[in-house]
């Protein structure tokens, strides 16, 4: 087959455009969300924190929680290791380390997460991650199959078991009602210490890297939340390994939503070719039967025929024994009808000859 | 609900009854505690451990043990096995029943039950791995009630319906198989988003296809599992034809799971050395893992393949057993008993005695419902009026 230049010349183009669109293509997937430029954030400097909980009152009164079982100046309760729960949306615990004669405190709360794992399981998109930051949670959606609380790495959901009829997940908002308003966070304005500064998350990136140049003994070189989990919009500064503070560092830089896509991706694949796979099944199934079934059928034809040609046969040699049998039963007959003649004839002859000797 | 009592007024007095009934009488006044007081006065559920053994039994592990429906249609519509074919009726029944008790089960779970249509009316969360089990096991149930309804619309004496829900045989069997390998294969994609949170050695980017395949051998090993127990109970309802290819169906099935079990054991092998967690084997949850992956994977495969090859049905049956305790171990690992491994043990959930009535409850519920069906509807016998019409 001949090629024209022309039609050679056509396919290349259409290759060209096939790679460029290959191209466009694999820089958008490679493209990672760092969240939105002018998302806001919180850094907690944990260097700063001297656990006076004031954090934990100003959250406490903001968001109208129930009282507390001991009251906010109680500083025996740093003592246990606590978590958030419907009471509590941020709490601060103490972590005695190593040789330092003070122990760390470390103030815990929803990260809102850049990607959020619990808005990426939410089977009804019950949370959000909102412009500013926020991770906001509706609860007039919810159903209530706690799967966020299964998926958050940070462990923060909390869910009101004690509640028959509507309970509703709860956690940290960033107080974003009062962020509408142009308010700071409770806890972020209840700091006395400014261990907690707000602002946009890329100027706390900056503002952090700042810190750990210039203090290189009283940082650890790293800041918590800039890529765990593919980055949070609440960060965290500390002078000693994070593990130590009860924060995980085995949680890797993937976003939540990523350790999940390529399962999702595996579904339209199933649907579009699994139909196909399982009707030519069928078909294989049907085909052979059929097959099959032709087969019994020329068979019994063929076993048919072969008993019909034998029995042919049988007949025909059958026939003729008996036209043999007859040929020589008539041959039989005649000799011996020309033998009674001949004996007729002989004794007739006798009779005669007596006559004629007397 | 009034048939059965009324099976049981019959016989009122057996010791399997008596059981029943109290088992009855404990699950509905759990039930009333629930709905009344919230979950928090019946479960051990805790901030830290949202899912505890209705999720982690009464879901995982009843979709699984539901798969022979699935299975045996598949083999004996689409792959040729007619001279299994009156194991699908068993088979498409106790899958329909085991469906339907784990959505009645999930109500238990759900904070607030009667949103259960929420994901598709509300909001249509796709990015969920939840969303797709709900849509495929909500699409499933219905698949399977139209597969069952040949048995119930003969019995109830509508030819007419009883014909066109015939023709659908097909059609609905390769939906079938679709919607399960998708909500199978998710129900072990939820665990994806928690690599934090799962014992590495039970974490696998595979989960999705471990959870896929060894629906399958749950599927062949209950078919054989509930044909055994059936033969004790029901043998009364059995025709000659269902007693005929009972022997060879559970010779085949047999064979059947023995080679995926090998598959699913290969590929176990091949998630282990992918992620290359040797060096937890050593460790008590590394120890618990071989339990499972030796125990319950390789050995049952071995008795399996010497069943076969032995044509030991005794031996065969008796793996059954075996492959689907696997099958409950493997699911609960995962949910719960490898789920939060990295918290201090007083965090750690244990469920309730309230939580186990409820399961057994659930079970026993799916019990009473079988025996009601086959005592009256053509499942281990055909219709005589519909002889050689599938």
């Amino acid at each position: 087959m001949a090629i024209s230049r022309r039609r050679f010349l056509t396919w290349i183009g259409a290759a060209g455009a096939g790679l460029s669109t290959v191209n466009t293509a694999q820089a958008s997937t490679l493209t990672q969300f760092k969240g939105h430029p002018e998302g806001l954030g919180v850094l907690h400097d944990t260097t700063r924190c001297v656990g006076c909980r004031k954090c934990e009152e100003a959250c406490n009164t903001v968001n109208d929680l129930p009282k507390p079982d001991r009251a906010f100046q109680d500083m025996s309760v740093l003592e246990n290791k606590r978590r958030t729960t419907t009471k509590a949306f941020t709490v601060v615990n103490s972590y005695p380390v190593g040789s330092q004669d003070q122990p760390v405190f470390r103030k815990i709360q929803c990260n809102h997460c850049l990607e959020p794992a619990c808005a990426s399981a939410c089977f009804v998109r019950a949370f959000k991650k909102r412009a500013d930051g926020a991770v906001v949670y509706d609860p007039s959606v919810c159903v209530g199959c706690r799967y966020c609380m299964v998926a958050c790495p940070f462990e923060i959901p909390t869910y009101e078991y004690d509640n028959p009829l509507t309970p509703k997940v709860l956690k940290c908002t960033f107080c974003a009602p009062r962020i509408e308003k142009g308010l700071l966070p409770g806890c972020v304005e209840s700091c006395p210490k400014e261990a907690l500064t707000f602002g946009k998350r890329n100027d706390l990136i900056t503002l952090a890297r700042k810190r750990i140049a210039r203090h290189p003994d009283r940082y650890i070189d790293h800041i918590y939340g800039e890529t765990e989990m593919g980055g949070t919009s609440w960060l965290g500064l500390a002078g000693v390994a994070f593990k130590d503070l009860g924060m995980r560092e085995d949680l890797g830089t993937t976003p939540a939503p990523a350790l999940t896509s390529g399962a999702l991706s595996v579904v339209p694949m199933v649907v579009g070719l699994w139909p196909v796979f399982l009707a030519g099944m069928y078909g294989m199934t049907v085909r052979r039967e059929k097959i099959a079934a032709e087969e019994t059928r020329s068979e019994i034809a063929q076993a048919v025929k072969e008993t019909q040609t034998l029995a042919d046969e049988k007949m025909a040699k059958a026939l003729e024994k008996a036209q043999a049998e007859k040929r020589t039963a008539l041959e039989k007959a005649e000799k011996e009808k020309e033998q009674a003649l001949k004996d007729a004839m002989e004794s007739f002859k006798k009779e005669n000859e007596p006559g004629e000797e007397e | 609900m009034s048939g059965e009592q009324k099976a049981e007024s019959r016989t009122l007095l057996t010791p399997f009854n008596l059981i029943a009934g109290i088992i009855l009488i404990a699950g509905l006044i759990v039930t009333v505690i629930r709905f009344t007081k919230g979950l928090s006065s019946v479960t051990n559920l805790s901030d830290y451990n949202p899912w505890g053994i209705w999720i982690g039994f009464d879901l995982m592990v009843g979709v699984a043990l539901a798969a022979g429906g699935y299975v045996t249609s598949a083999a004996v519509y689409l792959f040729g096995m007619k001279k299994f074919h009156s194991a699908v009726r068993p088979a498409i029944l106790t899958g329909f029943l085991g469906y339907f008790f784990v959505v009645v089960a999930l109500n238990y779970d759900l904070g607030q039950p009667w949103r259960l249509p929420y994901p598709f009316i509300v909001g249509w969360g796709t990015t969920s791995l939840l969303f797709e089990v709900g849509l495929c096991v909500a699409l499933y149930l219905t698949v399977l009630f139209l597969e069952f309804s040949p048995a119930a619309l003969e019995w109830l004496g509508y030819s007419k319906t009883r014909k066109l829900a015939g023709r659908l045989t097909i059609v609905l069997t390769i939906f079938g198989v679709v919607l399960s390998t998708l909500h199978q294969s998710s129900l072990g994609a939820l665990f994806l988003i928690a690599p934090s949170k799962l014992h590495p050695l039970w974490y696998s980017p595979y989960l999705p296809v471990y959870f896929f395949v060894s629906s399958i051998v749950a599927g062949l090993s209950m078919v054989i599992l509930e044909g055994t127990l059936s033969h004790k109970f029901f043998h009364h309802s059995m025709d000659k034809t269902y007693l005929g290819e009972h022997d060879p169906l559970t010779l085949g099935f047999g064979r059947a799971a023995a080679l995926v079990l090998a598959g699913y054991f290969t590929i176990k092998m091949v998630g282990l050395a992918a992620g290359n967690h040797w060096d937890l084997l050593t460790t008590p949850y590394g120890l618990w893992y071989l339990v499972e992956v030796i125990g319950f994977v390789l050995i049952p495969c071995l008795l399996y393949t010497v069943g076969v090859r032995d044509r030991n049905l005794t031996l065969i049956r008796f793996t059954s057993v075996l492959a689907v305790a696997g099958i409950i171990l493997n699911r609960l690992n995962v949910s719960v008993i490898a789920f939060n491994w990295h918290l201090p043990f007083s965090e750690r959930y244990v469920p309730s005695f309230q939580e186990v009535v409820i399961t057994v409850f659930m079970v026993t519920l799916i019990i009473l419902s079988f025996r009601f069906i086959v005592t009256r509807m053509p499942i281990f016998h055909e219709h005589p009026d519909y002889k050689d019409s599938h």
